[in-house]
C-alpha cells in the first residue's frame, strides 16, 4: 500500500459538530418540533388479543365526536401492503397485542384518545402462538392462511427483488469433521429480542395532496430508503417526497418506518390535512420493531491449534408477526459468521418463523450480532475442550487479507482489507488479557461471594461498503459551496463529516460549506447511514463530487492561467495557483463569474472490505444475589483512518446501549407466554443502564492504511454493540465457573445455574 | 360560579382565573381554560412550554417522567415538566433550555459550549435534559465530583451512550462557578 500523506486540514482533527450550537440551544427542529398550518394529530387503536378476527367494528360513536376527522378500518383503508408475508395496512386479522385494529385523525391528541375509546370493536379471539419452536410444530396456529408452518421463504425481499444468501453451505462439514481433534454439539440462544428504544419515538408526518402527491416529514436516517420502500405501496402513480431532519435516534430500527408513515399518509388522504402520527413510549416499546430472535443448534469441529473445521446446524430466526428485512439480516448474519470464522466445511441452514408477537427487524448489529451471540459460545465449548485461549482462537479466525467470504448477496469476495490482529493484540495488551485469562470456567479472582470473569467477542462486517451513495457538490460564484446529499443526521456526525471532507478536497474553511437537508426533491440517491456505510461509502460519494466540481472548476480556470492541463493547478482558501509558479494565481470568484460549477459523485456497493472490532469485558458476578456488575470494557478496532475522534469515541461507547452489551446482563422485552402481551412497555420496567453505573470503557483505535478512499478510512460505529454480549456470557460463565446459556444473564439465571433457587425469597408467606 | 371554578375550590387556585408563570426571565399571564393560549388543568408544563409557548427545546420522550428528557428547572431545581400540571406551577420562575444564553450578550453558558467541545452528544435528543440535569446540579454545587454528576444525570435516558463525554464535559466547569 503507498503510503498517506497525514497532512490533513480537517480529516482526524476534534471539531465541533456543525449542529453542536443548535443542539446544545435547544434549537435542533426534531420532527415534533415543526409546525405545521391546520395540523391534525393521529391516533392509532390497537388490538388487545393477539391473535383474533375483527368480526364488527364500531366507529359511530367516535365519529360524531366533536373534532374528529377521520377514523379509518380495514373496511375503508387504502389496499397498502408491505412486508413479508404481505400484510395489509390494516387488516381483518390481527395478529399480535398491539396490532392496527383503527386510525384516528383529530383535532388535538385529547380529543384523539378521547375517540379511540368510543370505537367498539367485537372480536373473534383465535389461539394464537408465542414460542418459535411450537409455530413450526405440525398443526401449530396458523398466522397467515398460505404459510404453512409459519415458516417464511428465504432469499428475497419483496422490494428490491434482490436474491439474498439462505444459507451457508461450503466444503465437506463429514470431511471437516473427520480432521476436527474435538467436536461438540449443543445450542445456545439469544431470543430475548430487546429493543433498541431511541430517545425519540418514531413518527412521521404527512401531507396528501389529491390526487396523487404525497410529501412526509419523517425522523429516521434514511429518506430515499424511505421512498424506496413506501413507492410500491402506494403505487408508481403516486409522487413521494420525503424531507428528513434531525433524527432523535434510531440504531437502525426507524429505517423500519413505513407503518407509521403510512397510517399519517393515509389520514391525510382521508382528511385532506396534514397529519402528525407519534408512537408514545408504549407503542414504540410494544409494536416497534425488536431485535430478531436467535436459536442456534450446532455441531462444531476445532483442531488443537484452533483450526475450525467444520460448522453445521440450524438457526431458527424468531421474527414475531411479519418481516421486513429478517431475510437479509440472516444474509449479512451468515456472511458475518464466515468473516469471523475462517473455516473451510459449512452446513448452516437458517429458517425464520412467524409467531404472535410484535416483529422484529433493523437493529444494529443486524444478524450478525444475533448469530454471533449463539456461534461464539459453541465455538468456546470447543476450546474449551481443547484447552484453548479464546483472544488466541478468535484473533486467529477472524478473516485475513487472501481469504474470503460468501456476503449478503451469495456472491463469493475476495477480501482485500487488512489483518486485524495487531489490534486485537493491541486490545488485549490494554485490557491484561494474559493476566486475567485463567482458562475455562475460572475465576479472574474471587473475593467472598464476588467472582470476576473475563471474556471476548468478536464481530466484522462488510456492509462498510454496502449500496449506494450520491452527492452534488456545487460552488457557487460566491466561492461558497454547497454538498447536495439525502443525508440527515442520526447521530454519527455524519454530516458534519461530509462537510469536512469536501472542505479538505477543496482547501476550503468550514463555514464556506454548507448541506442540504436530505430531502428527496432536491438530493440524489443516499442509501443513508447503515452498517456503518457512511466512512466509506457515504463519504466516498462527497468526496468523488469534491473532486468532480474541483476539476471542472480547474477546467474553467486553466486558460485563464496560461495552461490546457487542469491537473496543472491547485487550490486553496478560493484562490487557484499554478502548481509550477505560484505566483501565477486566481480567485474562484474571479473563474466563476455568474456561473455554477456542479461535481457528481457516486459510490457503488463493494464488500470486500470488512471492519472489525474486539470487545474485551471483565464483570463481577456476586454469587450470593446472581448479580453482574460490568466492570471494564476495551474495544479494540483498526478503521484506518480517524475522521472524526469525539464522534468515533462515542460511537464505541455506544458499544453499552441500544440493545448492545446491556442485552446480556438486564436489557429484554419480556412477553407473557401466556397472554401475548409485553410486559415491559415502559421505561421503568424495560431497563437500561444509567449514568451511576459506568463501567470503565476504553477504546483502543488503530490507524493502518485502508484501501477504501483517499482518506483509507472505514466506519466502524453500527458493529459496536455486537462483540459484546457473547463476551458476558463467557466472562459470567468463567466467574461462576459454569456455562451459563441464556441472556440475559440475570440474577435468577445465575442463580439457577449455581442451583440455588430463587423461590423461597419470592412473595412471603404467613 | 362556573363548572371549572368549582373544580379548584379548596384549592389555591380557588377563584382563580389564571396563572403565572416566569419563563427565562419572562413573565407569561396564562388563562385557564380550553382553547388556543390557555391552560387546560390537564395540560402538563412540557405540553404548556412547547405548545402554548413555543419553547419546543424541551424534548419530550417517554411523557411519564422515566426518561429526564424533559428536564426543566423550577425555582432552582430540575423537575421533569412532563409530571407537572402546568396550573400546579403558578407563581413558579423556570429555566428552559432557550433560557441559558447570556440574554443579554448571546454567549452560550459554559455548561452549553463545554458540551459542544467535547461534542457530549449523539442525537442530541436527551441533550437539553442533561444540560439542564446538569445545570441544577452545578447551581446547587458548583464543584461536583465525577460521581456526584454521574448521581445527578442517573435519571437522563441516553441511548447512544454519551453519558462518558457528557459527564466530561460537566467536570470541565466544575470548580469554575467558585
Amino acid at each position: 500500500m503507498k503510503s498517506v500523506a497525514e497532512n490533513y486540514r480537517y480529516i482526524g482533527k476534534a471539531m465541533p459538530r456543525m449542529d453542536g450550537q443548535e443542539i446544545v440551544t435547544g434549537k435542533t427542529a426534531f420532527l415534533d418540533d415543526l409546525k405545521f398550518h391546520n395540523l391534525l394529530i393521529g391516533k392509532v387503536l390497537r388490538s388487545p388479543h393477539p391473535h383474533a378476527m375483527i368480526k364488527r367494528i364500531d366507529t359511530s360513536k367516535a365519529e360524531q365526536l366533536k373534532g374528529v376527522k377521520a377514523i379509518i378500518t380495514h373496511e375503508t383503508a387504502p389496499d397498502w401492503k408491505g412486508g413479508l408475508p404481505p400484510i395489509r395496512l390494516l387488516d381483518r386479522k390481527v395478529r399480535y397485542v398491539g396490532d392496527v385494529v383503527a386510525l384516528i385523525a383529530a383535532e388535538t391528541e385529547r380529543i384523539a384518545d378521547q375517540a379511540k375509546r368510543l370505537i367498539n370493536v367485537e372480536y373473534e379471539i383465535l389461539p394464537a402462538v408465542f414460542d418459535d419452536y411450537e409455530a413450526m410444530k405440525p398443526g401449530a396456529i396458523q398466522l397467515y392462511d398460505d404459510l404453512p408452518g409459519n415458516i417464511l421463504p428465504l432469499g428475497s425481499d419483496e422490494i428490491s427483488g434482490a436474491t439474498w444468501a439462505t444459507e451457508i453451505v461450503t466444503g465437506d462439514v463429514e470431511k471437516g469433521f473427520a480432521e476436527a481433534d474435538a467436536i461438540i454439539e449443543g445450542g445456545f440462544a439469544y431470543d430475548n429480542i430487546p429493543n433498541p428504544i431511541s430517545i425519540e419515538s418514531p413518527a412521521a408526518v404527512a401531507l396528501w395532496e389529491e390526487p396523487d402527491k404525497v410529501t412526509l416529514w419523517v425522523s429516521n436516517h434514511k429518506v430515499w430508503n424511505n421512498k424506496r420502500l413506501l413507492s410500491p405501496i402506494f403505487g408508481d402513480k403516486v409522487q413521494i417526497r420525503i424531507i428528513g431532519g434531525a433524527c432523535g435516534g434510531s440504531y437502525g430500527a426507524k429505517a423500519m418506518s413505513w407503518q407509521v408513515q403510512c397510517y399519517a399518509a393515509a389520514l391525510s388522504k382521508a382528511t385532506g390535512q396534514p397529519v402528525k402520527v407519534i408512537f408514545s413510549k408504549e407503542e414504540q416499546l410494544g409494536c416497534f420493531i425488536l431485535r430478531p430472535a436467535t436459536r442456534l443448534n450446532a455441531k462444531v469441529g476445532m483442531q488443537k491449534d484452533g483450526t475450525v473445521t467444520a460448522v453445521a446446524g440450524s438457526w431458527l430466526v424468531g421474527t414475531g408477526y411479519y418481516s421486513r428485512t429478517t431475510q437479509i439480516q440472516i444474509a449479512v448474519g451468515c456472511g458475518e459468521a464466515m468473516i469471523a470464522v475462517r473455516c473451510n466445511n459449512w452446513n448452516v441452514k437458517p429458517s425464520i418463523v412467524c409467531t404472535n408477537r410484535n416483529a422484529s427487524g433493523i437493529v444494529r448489529g443486524f444478524g450478525g450480532q444475533e448469530l454471533k451471540c449463539a456461534l461464539i459460545p459453541l465455538l468456546s465449548l470447543a476450546m474449551e475442550k481443547l484447552s484453548l485461549d479464546p483472544f488466541e482462537v478468535l484473533k486467529k479466525n477472524f478473516v485475513k487479507p487472501g481469504d474470503g467470504y460468501f456476503w449478503r448477496n451469495a456472491a463469493w469476495y475476495n477480501y482485500r482489507g487488512i489483518d486485524y490482529s495487531r489490534a486485537m493484540d493491541e486490545g488485549a495488551k490494554t485490557f491484561g488479557w494474559k493476566e486475567k485469562w485463567k482458562g475455562w470456567l475460572k475465576p479472574t479472582a474471587v473475593e467472598g461471594t464476588k467472582h470476576i470473569g473475563v471474556g471476548v467477542g468478536v464481530h466484522g462486517n462488510a456492509d462498510v461498503g454496502e449500496d449506494m451513495s450520491e452527492a452534488y457538490v456545487r460552488i457557487d460564484n460566491d466561492g461558497r459551496v454547497v454538498v447536495i446529499s439525502g443525508l440527515t443526521e442520526h447521530g454519527t456526525g455524519q454530516r458534519s463529516n461530509v462537510v469536512k471532507a469536501v472542505a479538505e478536497v477543496l482547501q476550503l474553511p468550514l463555514e464556506f460549506i454548507s448541506i442540504t437537508p436530505g430531502d428527496t426533491l432536491v438530493t440524489p440517491v443516499e442509501w443513508g447511514p447503515a452498517g456503518s456505510r457512511g466512512t466509506y461509502a457515504i463519504l466516498g460519494a462527497a468526496i468523488s463530487a469534491a473532486d468532480d466540481a474541483k476539476k471542472k472548476l480547474f477546467q474553467l480556470a486553466a486558460p485563464m492561467l496560461g495552461t490546457d492541463n487542469f491537473e496543472d493547478l491547485e487550490t486553496a482558501d478560493g484562490i487557484i495557483w499554478l502548481k509550477s509558479d505560484p505566483e501565477k494565481r486566481i480567485d474562484w470568484k474571479k473563474v466563476l463569474k455568474f456561473r455554477t460549477v456542479i461535481g457528481h459523485g457516486r459510490f457503488d456497493e463493494d464488500f470486500s472490505l470488512s471492519n472489525c472490532m474486539m470487545s474485551f469485558v471483565e464483570l463481577q458476578v456476586d454469587t450470593e444475589t446472581g448479580k453482574i456488575d460490568l466492570l471494564r470494557v476495551v474495544n479494540a478496532t483498526d478503521v484506518g483512518k480517524v475522521i472524526d475522534p469525539h464522534g468515533l469515541e462515542g460511537q464505541l461507547n455506544g458499544c453499552l446501549g441500544s440493545a448492545g452489551i446491556d442485552s446480556a446482563i438486564f436489557e429484554e422485552t419480556i412477553l407473557d407466554p401466556t397472554t401475548g402481551c409485553i410486559l415491559n412497555t415502559n421505561l421503568i420496567d424495560y431497563k437500561w443502564r444509567t449514568s451511576a453505573e459506568l463501567p470503565v470503557i476504553e477504546n483502543v483505535v488503530l490507524e493502518t492504511p485502508i484501501d477504501s478512499h483517499r482518506f483509507h478510512a472505514l466506519g466502524i460505529g453500527e458493529i459496536s454493540t455486537s462483540p459484546g454480549p457473547s463476551a458476558v456470557l463467557m466472562a459470567a460463565s468463567n466467574a461462576i465457573g459454569q456455562w451459563l446459556h441464556e441472556y440475559p444473564v440475570t440474577p435468577e439465571r445465575v442463580l439457577k445455574t449455581l442451583g440455588k433457587s430463587m423461590e423461597k425469597k419470592q412473595g412471603g408467606s404467613l | 360560579m362556573t363548572r371549572q371554578e368549582k373544580k379548584f375550590s379548596g384549592s389555591a387556585l380557588e377563584g382563580k382565573h389564571h396563572i403565572n408563570l416566569t419563563v427565562n426571565g419572562q413573565l407569561y399571564e396564562l388563562a385557564i381554560g380550553t382553547g388556543a393560549g390557555k391552560v387546560n388543568p390537564s395540560d402538563t408544563l412540557s405540553f404548556t412550554l412547547r405548545e402554548t409557548l413555543g419553547l419546543t427545546g424541551t424534548k419530550v420522550s417517554c411523557d411519564s417522567g422515566a426518561c429526564g428528557g424533559c428536564t426543566v428547572i423550577m425555582d432552582g431545581r430540575a423537575v421533569l415538566s412532563c409530571m407537572l400540571l402546568s396550573i400546579e406551577c403558578d407563581e413558579k420562575e423556570i429555566t428552559t433550555i432557550e433560557g441559558l444564553k447570556n440574554p443579554k450578550t448571546g454567549e452560550l453558558d459554559p455548561l452549553q459550549q463545554s458540551f459542544i467541545d467535547h461534542t457530549a452528544f449523539q442525537c442530541g435528543f436527551c441533550t437539553p435534559g442533561m444540560i439542564m440535569s446538569s445545570k441544577a446540579l452545578l447551581n446547587d454545587n458548583p464543584s461536583p465530583t465525577e460521581e456526584e454528576v454521574k448521581e445527578a444525570l442517573s435519571g437522563n435516558f441516553c441511548r447512544c451512550i454519551s453519558h462518558y463525554q457528557i459527564v466530561r464535559a460537566v467536570m470541565a466547569v466544575s470548580g469554575k462557578g467558585k
